[in-house]
């Protein structure tokens, strides 16, 4: 009997469903791995099946793709040539050579998707089972794909570790997720094209979007008129949030920016200012708004751990792929915002594409590029599209400077932007590990996910890639014991 | 509106946790961190440093801000975690192993 070869798919947005459905369509098994209760991923993230939202669209634009997804989903589960497995998080990926069968024997598997490169290998891909993530479980799989997507960057401020201080990203997966609103008068903030459904979401469940703050200026979108002029569906989709909040009564402060946030033991109020061509304040602009909860951000950066500590090559931040969202490791692919920013449309398309190669090869056969030629046709352009806005909402000049040293830079080990200075003007750290040695700034839980940025600007040198060995924290009891295959 | 009006919600039988010895009402469903939310608390850590309130942050388990003490188990991401009927939570107070 010829066995479908076996695809392991982690994280199951856009990006991870789209590759599923692509590869499973194609005589490929696939295990969809996820740690959310429920498939969709960032964007399409619902409430929990015990809320019984009977109007879930409502928080979402775009409801028809993701029926589509869903229902391609359904589908593939009722074959059985796809398998979700929910309340997954995944704490590594490794290669093994080989492939303990249930016969007992040990055979080399040909993945068939390296012909022509290095002998292939078979990958484990380690998960804690439940929401307590506890139990430790094993999927092995002949390839992967990592749709791993991204989390929210946000830069330090005074007043930030404020409870009532979200990220924007934040506050709109608990309004998605559990139906509830971070306070009652909400502060929109950052940069980046997430804040406007953010604020939109937030007023239209009945939050008071006290302003909008974007420190990016409309003077810079010239410069970018020829990319974002090739995406007319995405500046309709800009001018729609835009007109919502005008009729919430919401008009953006473009070039503006969050001074401080005030408060003692929660957000009170946050001071906003108005920002000069060079990214300073403009003398006499501050002003203090009252408020109860701010939802802010600076952007995202792509979940690269999985890829990470199997070794794929990175292009700065982002996981480095070809046309074919190969990653450089054999056997690996990735797709969505694990390989760059670029939201939803972007994420669906490369996940479109990473299917079918990962099917051909998985058959042992050449992929052919012509099958997927619209994708890619659409895939360029849509990154074409969100290198311009990243550009185009790159934080202000001045952000580092305005951090006072007081301010506390890792939030998991409390460190003040004072002793990150230190570590670089007097004790003469050169780079954010050394700046990591000297403070314990990335040390913590997170391990720099939150800090890295800010350190980095602090320090003045690039961020390097965290290289963090597991993607999740791992009970000791799961790392002494192997894990127990999952019942295929 | 809200949240729940706006995506029509008709959850299932409303339930008690404690907080901090208090009583909380939390629907089937939601998080530690969305049913403390609803309450209108916002913080349930202190740090171990400064001992600094903390709650929420990234809402994706993403930064360890949220952490609690669910039912004696200390470093629970609220977030993350679904609540139970009965369930009790408490302020995580430093490393949340004082709590042993
Ligand atoms: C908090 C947040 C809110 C956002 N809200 C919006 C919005 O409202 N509108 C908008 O246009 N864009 C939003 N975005 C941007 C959004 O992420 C992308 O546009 C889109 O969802 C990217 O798709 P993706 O498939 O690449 O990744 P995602 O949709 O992020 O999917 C990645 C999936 O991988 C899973 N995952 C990651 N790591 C692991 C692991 N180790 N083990 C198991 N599972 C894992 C995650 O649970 C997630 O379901 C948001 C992003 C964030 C971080
Ligand atoms: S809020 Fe960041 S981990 Fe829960």
């Amino acid at each position: 009997m010829t066995e479908r070869p076996h695809l392991a798919v982690v994280g199951a947005g856009p990006a991870g469903l789209a590759a599923a459905l692509a590869a499973a369509a194609r005589g490929v098994r696939v295990t969809l791995l996820d740690a959310a209760e429920q498939a969709g991923g960032q964007f399409y993230r619902r409430p929990a099946a015990a809320l019984g939202a009977r109007r879930p669209q409502a928080l979402h634009h775009q409801w028809r793709v993701w029926e589509r997804l869903r229902d391609g989903l359904d589908r593939q589960l009722s074959t059985g040539h796809v398998r979700h497995l929910p309340d997954h998080h995944v704490w590594c990926v490794d290669r093994t050579d080989r492939r303990d069968r249930t016969d007992g024997t040990d055979h080399p598997v040909d993945t068939g998707v390296n012909r022509g490169g290095a002998p292939g290998g078979v990958f484990a891909v380690h998960a804690l089972r439940g929401p307590l993530q506890e139990e430790g479980v094993t999927v092995r799989a002949d390839a992967v794909l990592l749709a791993t997507g991204g989390y929210e960057r946000v830069l330090p401020f005074p007043g930030w570790t404020l409870p009532g201080v979200v990220t924007a990203g934040g506050a709109q997966a608990m309004l998605k997720g559990g139906l509830v609103l971070p306070g009652r008068t909400v502060v929109v903030a950052g940069t980046g094209p997430l804040l406007l459904p953010v604020a939109c979401g937030l007023a239209a469940a009945g939050a008071r979007v006290a302003a909008l703050v974007e420190s990016a200026g409309p003077k810079a979108l010239p410069r970018h008129a020829r990319a974002l002029a090739a995406q007319p569906g995405k500046l309709a989709e800009g001018a729609l949030y835009a007109g919502k909040l005008l009729r919430h009564g919401v008009r953006p402060l473009t070039r503006h920016t969050v001074v401080e946030a005030h408060g003692t033991d929660r957000l009170t109020a946050v001071t906003v200012a108005a920002l000069d061509r060079d990214g300073g304040l403009v003398p006499g602009s501050a002003r203090r708004i009252p408020c109860d909860a701010l939802a802010v951000g600076h952007g995202m950066l792509p979940h690269t751990d999985l890829a990470e500590t199997l070794g794929c090559a990175l292009s700065g931040t982002d996981v480095r792929v070809d046309d074919e969202q190969r990653t450089d490791v054999p056997g690996v692919w990735a797709a969505g915002e694990a390989t760059g920013i670029g939201g939803a449309a972007l994420a669906l398309a490369e996940g479109h594409i990473a299917g079918r190669p990962v099917a051909a090869r998985l058959h042992g056969t050449l992929p052919d590029p012509r099958r997927w030629a619209g994708a890619a046709r659409a895939r360029g352009r849509l990154r074409e599209f969100s290198a311009a806005l990243d550009a185009l909402y790159a934080p202000p000049a001045g952000w580092a400077d305005r951090i006072t040293d007081g301010t506390v830079v890792c939030r998991c080990e409390e460190v003040t932007a004072g002793q990150v200075r230190t570590s670089v003007d007097v004790l003469g750290a050169g780079d954010p590990r050394t700046v990591k040695l000297l403070t314990r700034a990335g040390m913590g839980w997170c391990q720099g996910r939150m800090c890295g940025p800010a350190v980095a600007g602090l320090s003045g040198c690039p961020a390097t890639p965290g290289r963090r060995p597991f993607a999740r924290p791992v009970p000791l009891g799961v790392l002494a014991r192997l894990p127990e295959d999952e019942p295929g | 509106m809200n949240p729940r009006e706006l995506a029509r919600a008709a959850p299932g039988a409303a339930f008690t946790l404690t907080f901090d010895g208090g009583p909380v009402t939390a629907l089937p469903g939601q998080t530690v961190a969305a049913a403390l939310w609803a309450a209108g608390v916002t913080s349930w850590r202190s740090t171990r440093g400064t001992g600094r309130p903390r709650g929420v942050f990234c809402g994706i388990g993403v930064c360890f801000d949220c952490l609690v003490t669910v039912n004696d188990r200390p470093n629970q991401r609220a977030c993350l975690v679904p609540v139970r009927p009965g369930d009790v939570i408490r302020t995580q107070e430093g490393t949340g192993r004082d709590d042993d």
